[in-house]
């Protein structure tokens, strides 16, 4: 139903731009939101969706233009200006307060009150109605630590919807969601949509924009690259909209890593009988000489622990791990990078880049780890060695000195392996590397993985996306309810058949 | 893309149902420290009892008890509102002596008791609002900004006077020495006042939108800002209460003692925050109750009237609170530790 475009906007942004030191954010972007219409901002990491959202809800000031909300030429100074205005947000990392109860959560600044006090009943059950409008049958009173992070972002869209938004805007709502919370998330948005509201939808999954959306508005480097009806744009044409290039053939990547690895010689790292009690049962991996292996299970299958335990992270109570062949007690990040082996988090941004240091500085650090603290590096080779990394992960902006905290998720991902890259590791362990990043970064960083390992580097490669993971490895170990049920050959199986040993292998006995 | 992220088990509607001992722990997981403290307590008044072979929960002992630590439980009535926003006060001991002595000066010169007791609030209210400023626009942390305010508060006191001045006002006086008797038990005006501080604190927490914005603050300022919480004039008054039962703790103490001193209250700050925390209130913010405060005033004045019916050395008073906040740091780290694992 896409909505006629003779509609009198609701909100139209007119020449946005916003400068951060060192990154021309926006520049002179504009942005039309009709009533009745789902509307989908396309864009790489970096593109400035962010960006552009954060100036419609008063989080950042903007350096020039203007917003036009319901006819009238507005400007917000925070979020509760903009919620009073109808403009309502539900963020990827869910903005709400796990030491307070759900139907607090969802009422929150909106309780009902009675005489000089909130009603709770009142307001709990206020809060139940919101929720089941959205068919969540939750024990509001409960806190709201106690739910998945998936019911705690479906919770977040019923208080935007207590709200009485006029304007929507979902960013990532999906990212952390199964199938069948997407669906009961898409029907809310449709009931939403009909009733009139304008939906602004940001997502990177192209299915779920192509499911939802009446119309794409695409941005390419803070720049608008044009506004388009779905029905009008297929899918290649937009990916090629989005990263100004065609795309590059993930098959050549694909070709390159279906590779034979010689399996005769020592491991580069060897894990025998890994576990810790309640985390994951004790587990056997071995990564060789230029080999990515892959990790796959569903969440909370015990990948993450598995990495966790092998880089010393966590302590294991059982196992051993030869490096080379050699034992060695892996008890501390510290011991693991001394045998350089590196792990990139999946949380970045609390574990992994310094957010407040330049590209650059983020860089060094990791020659600096290498070189030994006290060794000064030449400001020559640093400058040498960081313009290598950003030219060859394709950074964007292409700016040393741009502060990683201003870059997007996927240039920060970039930024980090980059800086992991600097220690010179000889096993690089990735977890969950392209997860809320575009197609474009994904790419890129996939390129590179492959590139290195055919050069050697051995991989430990962890991804949700089971296409990436069956691409880039060699060699999958499949985990389940925190046990390895086995390992299979990428080049043997395909897409359904790994689905189904994740789903069906092993039952009762470990494979 | 969508069909390669693997779908976990649909959630919620096939979920069999919790038992009730779950829903309870679910809903009230926040309060078991307070309950913990609660314990501590009874098995503190049985201890004694046995102790001193039934010589211990007396009428007059657990009346004294409230009278005695009136001024302590006004003081973390006003801690709880300022930790449960995650930040800190130090600055009330020294803001209780301050307006303590300017009240018994103001009595002294025969300024009525209707001008000097609201003077004596406002100044705490008025070093609060200071600290409030500086945390808030000034982006100064808490304990450096109230610790400027510990100082103030000294600097004010010694101003005032460096002696004591005794009071003499029947106004007062009548706070403290007035006894509403129900048989061997007793209540006095200040003791009243106390409570009073208590119930109004504990119904603006929980039955308005400033207190569930206090608490919300306490969970994930962040989150409060984008909610669209009003979370800077939220984060000032809890400062400005603070500040308030400072004061009002000042005219307690004063009656209390029937003098102004300006040394007065040297270390009270930190029982205050002994006593928030060991009834549960957690430092990081987000979770307590007034109520629990309360109890941890009444098991921090309990452990003194013990060890004074001991005869034994003050400094075991010390050491005993200190190992009581220590265990009941080390239980909130275990519940946060535990909640954060559960998602």
């Amino acid at each position: 139903m896409p909505a006629d475009t003779e509609v009198q906007p609701l909100v139209e942004m007119r020449g946005i731009t916003i400068r951060f030191p060192g990154v021309l954010a926006l520049d002179g972007v504009d942005f039309t939101l009709r009533p009745g219409e789902v509307h989908s901002l396309m864009g790489e990491n970096g593109a400035g969706k962010s960006t552009l959202i954060k100036a419609l809800t008063g989080v950042y000031a903007i350096d020039a233009g203007e917003i036009v909300v319901a006819g009238e030429r507005r400007t917000f100074s925070s979020a509760a200006d903009a919620q009073a205005a109808g403009i309502s947000t539900v963020y990827q990392e869910v903005n709400l307060c796990t030491n307070l109860s759900v139907g607090e959560n969802v009422m929150l600044g909106h309780e009902v009150r009675r005489g000089a006090g909130i009603d709770w009943k009142a307001t709990h059950a206020a809060a139940a109605r919101h929720l089941d409008s959205l068919g969540l049958a939750l024990d509001t009173r409960s806190m709201l630590a106690s739910c998945s992070i998936a019911i705690q972002q479906l919770v977040a869209i019923s208080r935007a919807m207590v709200l009485d938004a006029k304007v929507l805007i979902l960013d990532e709502p999906t990212s952390s969601l199964d199938r069948g919370e997407v669906e009961q998330l898409f029907g809310v948005i449709r009931d939403l949509r009909d009733k009139g509201v304008a939906i602004l939808f940001v997502s990177h999954f192209l299915e779920q924009v192509y499911e939802i959306s009446d119309r794409i508005t695409v941005l390419r480097n803070g720049t608008l690259v044009g506004e388009h009806p779905i029905a009008e744009l297929p899918r290649d044409a937009l990916v090629t909209k989005m990263i100004g290039r065609e795309l590059e053939d993930l098959a050549t990547i694909a070709s390159s890593s279906h590779r034979e690895i010689d399996r005769t010689g020592t491991p580069v790292v060897k894990a025998t009988g890994l576990g810790r009690r309640g985390v994951l049962e004790p587990a056997d991996l071995e990564v060789y000489e230029g080999e990515v292996v892959g990790l796959a299970g569903l969440l909370g299958s015990g990948r993450t622990e598995l990495v966790r335990l092998l880089y010393g992270a966590d302590r294991p109570d059982d196992g051993a791990v030869e490096v080379h062949g050699r034992p060695a007690r892996l008890h501390q990040p510290r011991h693991a990078i001394e045998h350089r082996i590196a792990l990139s988090s999946e949380n970045r941004r609390e574990e992994g880049v310094v957010a407040d240091l330049t590209v650059a500085e983020n860089i060094v650090l990791g020659m600096q780890a290498r070189q030994g603290w006290l060794r000064k590096i030449p400001k020559k080779d640093q400058d040498a060695v960081v313009q290598e990394y950003i030219e060859a992960l394709g950074v964007r902006p292409a700016n040393p000195n741009a502060l990683v905290g201003n870059l997007s998720g996927g240039n920060q991902q970039k930024v980090l392996l980059a800086r992991w890259l600097a220690t010179a590791p000889e096993l690089l362990v990735l977890d969950e590397p392209t997860r809320g990043i575009d197609v474009g970064a994904k790419a890129d960083i996939q390129k590179k993985v492959a590139e290195l390992s055919a050069q050697g580097l051995a991989v430990i490669f962890i991804s949700s996306e089971l296409e990436e993971v069956l691409r880039l490895a060699q060699r999958v170990v499949v985990l389940r309810d925190r046990r390895k049920i086995g390992e299979l050959d990428s080049a043997e199986t395909d897409l359904d058949g790994l689905i189904a040993y994740i789903a069906n292998e092993g039952e009762g006995s470990a494979a | 893309m969508a069909a390669t992220t693997m779908a976990r088990a649909p959630r919620g509607t096939a979920e069999r149902k919790p038992s009730a001992v779950q829903t309870f722990l679910s809903r009230h997981g926040g309060m078991m420290p307070t309950f913990a403290a609660a314990l501590i307590l009874v098995l503190l008044f049985i201890g004694a009892e046995a102790f001193l072979r039934g010589d211990f929960i007396t009428p007059r002992n657990i009346s004294a008890l409230l009278l005695d630590n009136a001024y302590l439980l006004v003081l973390a009535v006003g801690m709880t509102f300022v930790i449960l926003t995650g930040g800190i006060d130090l600055s009330v001991g020294s803001v209780m002596a301050f307006t303590g002595i300017l009240g018994a000066k103001m009595l002294g010169a025969g300024v009525p008791a209707l001008v000097a007791v609201p003077v004596m609030l406002l100044g705490g209210a008025a070093i609060g609002l200071m600290i409030g400023i500086l945390v808030q626009y000034f982006g100064v942390q808490p304990f450096i900004a109230s610790l400027a305010g510990l100082f103030l508060g000294r600097g004010l006191a010694y101003i005032v006077s460096l002696s004591s001045i005794k009071v003499e006002n029947d106004a007062v006086l009548w706070l403290q020495s007035t006894r509403i008797k129900l048989g061997d038990w007793y209540l006095t005006p200040t003791g009243i006042i106390a409570l009073a501080t208590v119930a109004i604190a504990a119904f603006v927490l929980h039955l308005t939108r400033f207190g569930r914005t206090i608490y919300a603050i306490g969970g994930n300022e962040q989150s409060a800002r984008l909610m669209g919480l009003k979370v800077g004039r939220t984060k000032i008054a809890a400062y400005v209460i603070s500040g308030s039962c400072a004061g009002l703790a000042g005219l307690i103490l004063t009656a209390y003692s029937g003098a102004g001193y300006p040394r007065n209250g040297i270390g009270t700050e930190l029982d205050a925050i002994s006593a928030v925390v060991i009834g549960g209130t957690l430092l990081t913010g987000g979770r307590g109750y007034v109520v629990g405060s309360m109890i941890g005033v009444f098991v921090y004045g309990t452990i003194k009237t013990i060890i004074n019916y001991m005869g034994a050395e003050q400094s075991w008073m010390q050491i005993i609170v200190g190992a009581l906040l220590l265990l009941f740091i080390v239980v909130q780290r275990a519940i946060v530790a535990r909640s954060e694992g559960r998602r």
